[in-house]
């Protein structure tokens, strides 16, 4: 096995491009359009429910938070609006992130990129300073000259930067200060910040939100959704022919000639594409890439440059959407000479339309039919029984009794058992023998030692299930436990 | 080791190291410098440690480093203001009365949970990590108590102790009526057969109960009571129950009767404060056997 390679034959196996290029900076021009309202709309929606839900208030009761969207780490409880959750019950969050997942599955094989395009926080947020900028700046045509101007330490260039990045910083703070709103008292946590009596945990929590929005929305931006985010190619495996994806119509827009040519050619009865090489829609393209050239992992399908081209298309004469939602089979089609066909209920979509009712049905049931009232028991393992001095025979068990409601409840413990069973809690002298009763605060838990005894004539065998019932004394709610008596 | 430096891979036109494995040679790639840096970077930081931080064994002691900073300080610091942060509620603890902290929900969970940390540290070799016992060990679960179940008499068992050397210890022991000659052989294998006849366990075939009871009147009447009932004031156990620190069977009581016993229980008091030995009180009356 002593063969010399000849580095000739070695072939190389190159990708197409290089892994990571340096960032070309983006100037989209600022565009007007249907697609331009709705991400308006879209954006004001997302970022006044984030800025704003943690002012939202709602009635709990004396004691209980009286704010509709709270994660209160500290006690381990998570409000949202009528629903409250304690960390046992942690997988309605699994819940929530498969109906996330699979509404992000859906939405993308009816059209496409959407959350990319209309409802991702990198999306939002980063259209949100590039509002800033223009406003500050100027539109792409003057950001260019300033950047490239020979002159920029101008007074008046350099308060215009600094203007900038003043609001964007104001932005990316304010954002910050909303993220940790959600974990405290708003009211109360914003009248803290301000007096500089909040926890260290707050201000630090601020300060990485605040950092990541300015760089991520300021700097990075299209580098994200390129180098970053792991949707594009998650999508790319998930999507199909019949998905709407934004679409050059290519069989429409080639060849690409200039206006007046067209015309002219159009006069012979030649066949000549609508595309006019004009780039507007490369122009206002946030993440710089030319749609043209067919789907790419770049594009978000924000819409933006059917905007654009549809402005020039109405300008020309000519009908709109040349750019447009559209699927690979349609070109195919209108090629072929064939009408399009649009097809949302595919097998796909109905399948993860399903999914997502199943799982949110299973959530909304178990949420609706869920019990505030809940027991655990751990049965004691050392000793696991004892023999007591007449014979008869005694298993200690930890209960842990659940109150997840707004009221102090009254409950009542039995155990049930085959063997005639008494039971006593440590530290309670119980007015109804072998019925303790006790009383749990409400929103709390209550640990108790409970002792069960056998009598010896009842003879139970080694191990017998026991069915603990508590019993709201008030409500007449139920819970209920099983485990076993032990005999030794 | 030869300088292989010489010889030239023909296809990368590197060096290699000379080294070859069925025709494969080893490029000569030298460690990355950043790798190399970082490497050096970290012996410079070990002996700086070692100058900085108390770091070296000397016969006698150690030496100090430059800050005189030690973890033993830091940990006897962060104990002490542990105790600080738990001051009020271990007062409320101690100014408590017993019967007092088992009726406060607060106060109980308290003290069962300081309980069951020292009794882990301290009473678990003994009595079992869930206080079950062994033998010769009593199950602090069970309702019989050899100097008593209250609260009050847990108390003081564990505050003084069983024939633990301490003034206030319970004293009192089974003598070895064998070994001592007071019972002959015969004698003590009857009385062991009628107490076991006491707690309506089988005995042997043949036995003479009304022998028994004569003996057992006239030597273990003194302690274990009319009918062997038994005398919490000096430790003597019930003997009519189905509980048997050292076992029931013949022989076990044989053995007793013979060599006696007398377990010795130490006494807590001035190795735990009186806070811990109260929240022990609490911690074993409510484990279910006391009375």
């Amino acid at each position: 096995m002593n063969k010399t390679v000849n580095p000739n034959d070695l072939t190389s196996n190159d990708d197409n491009g290089p892994l990571y290029v340096a960032q070309k900076k983006v100037y989209p021009q600022s565009v007007s359009g249907t697609f331009r309202r709705i991400k308006w709309g879209l954006m004001a929606f997302c970022l006044g429910v984030y800025y704003f839900l943690p002012f939202v208030r709602w009635n709990r009761g004396i004691g209980a938070p009286s704010q509709a969207v709270l994660i209160d780490l500290p006690n381990s409880r998570f409000y949202f609006f009528f629903i409250e959750l304690w960390p046992q019950e942690i997988y309605y969050f699994t819940g929530l992130l498969i109906v996330a997942a699979v509404a992000l599955f859906l939405m993308n094989s009816v059209g496409g990129r959407i959350w990319c395009g209309y409802l991702c926080p990198q999306t939002v947020w980063t259209d949100l300073f590039y509002a800033v900028e223009r406003l500050v700046e100027g539109d792409r045509r003057e950001r260019m000259k300033k950047d490239k101007s020979s002159d920029p330490m101008k007074l008046e260039r350099i308060s215009e930067i600094v203007l900038k990045h003043s609001i964007w910083l104001l932005i990316a703070w304010w954002t910050g200060g909303a993220w940790v709103l959600y974990f405290n008292d708003a009211p109360t946590l914003v009248k803290e910040l301000v007096t500089f009596q909040a926890p260290m945990i707050a201000y630090i929590w601020i300060g990485i939100l605040t950092a990541t929005t300015y760089v991520l929305a300021g700097f990075m931006r299209e580098q994200v959704c390129t180098y970053m985010c792991p949707w594009p190619r998650i999508q790319a495996a998930l999507t199909d022919e019949w998905a709407l994806n934004v679409t050059y119509r290519y069989d429409r827009g080639e060849k690409r000639t200039s206006v007046k040519k067209a015309i002219e050619l159009r006069a012979l009865g030649e066949h000549v594409g609508d595309c006019v090489d004009c780039y507007q829609c490369v122009a206002v393209c946030p993440t710089g890439i030319d749609i043209r050239n067919g789907p790419q992992l770049e594009c978000i399908q924000c819409g933006l440059c059917i905007d654009a081209c549809d402005n020039v298309m109405t300008k020309i004469g000519r009908p709109k959407r040349l750019i447009g939602y559209d699927n690979d089979i349609n070109i195919q089609r209108r090629q072929e000479g064939k009408a399009p066909v649009y097809r949302i209920v595919r097998a796909r979509t109905v399948a993860y339309s399903a999914i997502i009712a199943a799982v949110g049905g299973i959530m909304i049931y178990t949420l609706a039919t869920r019990s505030l009232l809940d027991v655990n028991v751990l049965h004691d393992r050392n000793p696991v029984a004892v023999r007591l001095s007449d014979g008869s025979i005694r298993n200690a068990y930890t209960v842990r009794l659940l109150n997840k409601s707004g009221y102090d409840r009254v409950i009542a413990i039995d155990a049930n058992g085959p063997a005639n069973l008494t039971t006593h809690v440590v530290g309670i002298d119980s007015v109804t023998p072998d019925r303790p009763m006790i009383v749990i605060p409400r929103d709390s838990t209550s640990e108790l030692r409970l002792l069960v005894t056998a009598p010896a004539e009842s003879n139970p065998e080694k191990s017998v299930p026991v069915l603990f019932h508590v019993t709201d004394i008030g409500l007449g709610e139920v819970a209920t436990a099983t485990d076993n008596f032990v005999s030794p | 080791m030869t300088d292989h430096h010489g010889d030239i891979d023909s296809v990368t036109g590197k060096s290699t190291t000379g080294h070859e494995w069925d025709g494969i040679k080893e490029l000569n790639t030298p460690l990355p410098r950043w790798w190399v840096i970082s490497f050096y970077l970290t012996i410079v930081w070990a002996i700086g440690y070692w100058i900085v931080y108390p770091a070296w064994p000397l016969i006698s002691s150690n030496t100090t480093g430059l800050f005189g900073y030690s973890s033993r300080a830091d940990v006897a610091v962060e104990l002490a203001n542990l105790e600080k942060v738990r001051g009020d509620k271990v007062a409320a603890l101690g100014a408590a009365s017993l019967a007092d902290i088992e009726k406060d929900p607060a106060l109980l969970a308290l003290a069962r949970a300081k309980g069951k940390t020292v009794f882990g540290d301290n009473c678990a070799p003994c009595h079992g990590s869930g206080g079950a016992g062994a033998k010769g060990f009593p199950n602090l679960n069970d309702d019989d108590w050899l100097w008593g179940g209250t609260l009050d008499q847990i108390m003081q068992t564990i505050q003084f102790g069983a024939r633990s050397g301490h003034a206030k210890a319970h004293e009192g022991q089974m003598l070895a009526f064998g070994k001592d000659g007071v019972l002959k052989g015969d004698e003590i294998v009857t009385v062991a057969n009628y107490v076991r006849s006491l707690s309506g366990l089988s005995t042997r075939k043949g036995f003479d109960a009304a022998k028994g009871e004569k003996i057992f009147a006239e030597n273990c009447i003194a302690c274990h009571g009319d009918g062997g009932k038994g005398n919490p004031e000096m430790g003597a156990p019930n003997l009519t129950d189905k509980i048997w620190l050292y076992g029931s069977d013949e022989a076990s009581l044989i053995e007793t009767i013979s060599q006696g016993r007398a377990g010795v229980m130490p006494a807590w008091e001035g190795r735990l404060d009186p806070a811990t030995i109260k929240a022990m009180a609490v911690y074993v009356h409510s484990l279910g056997g006391g009375k």
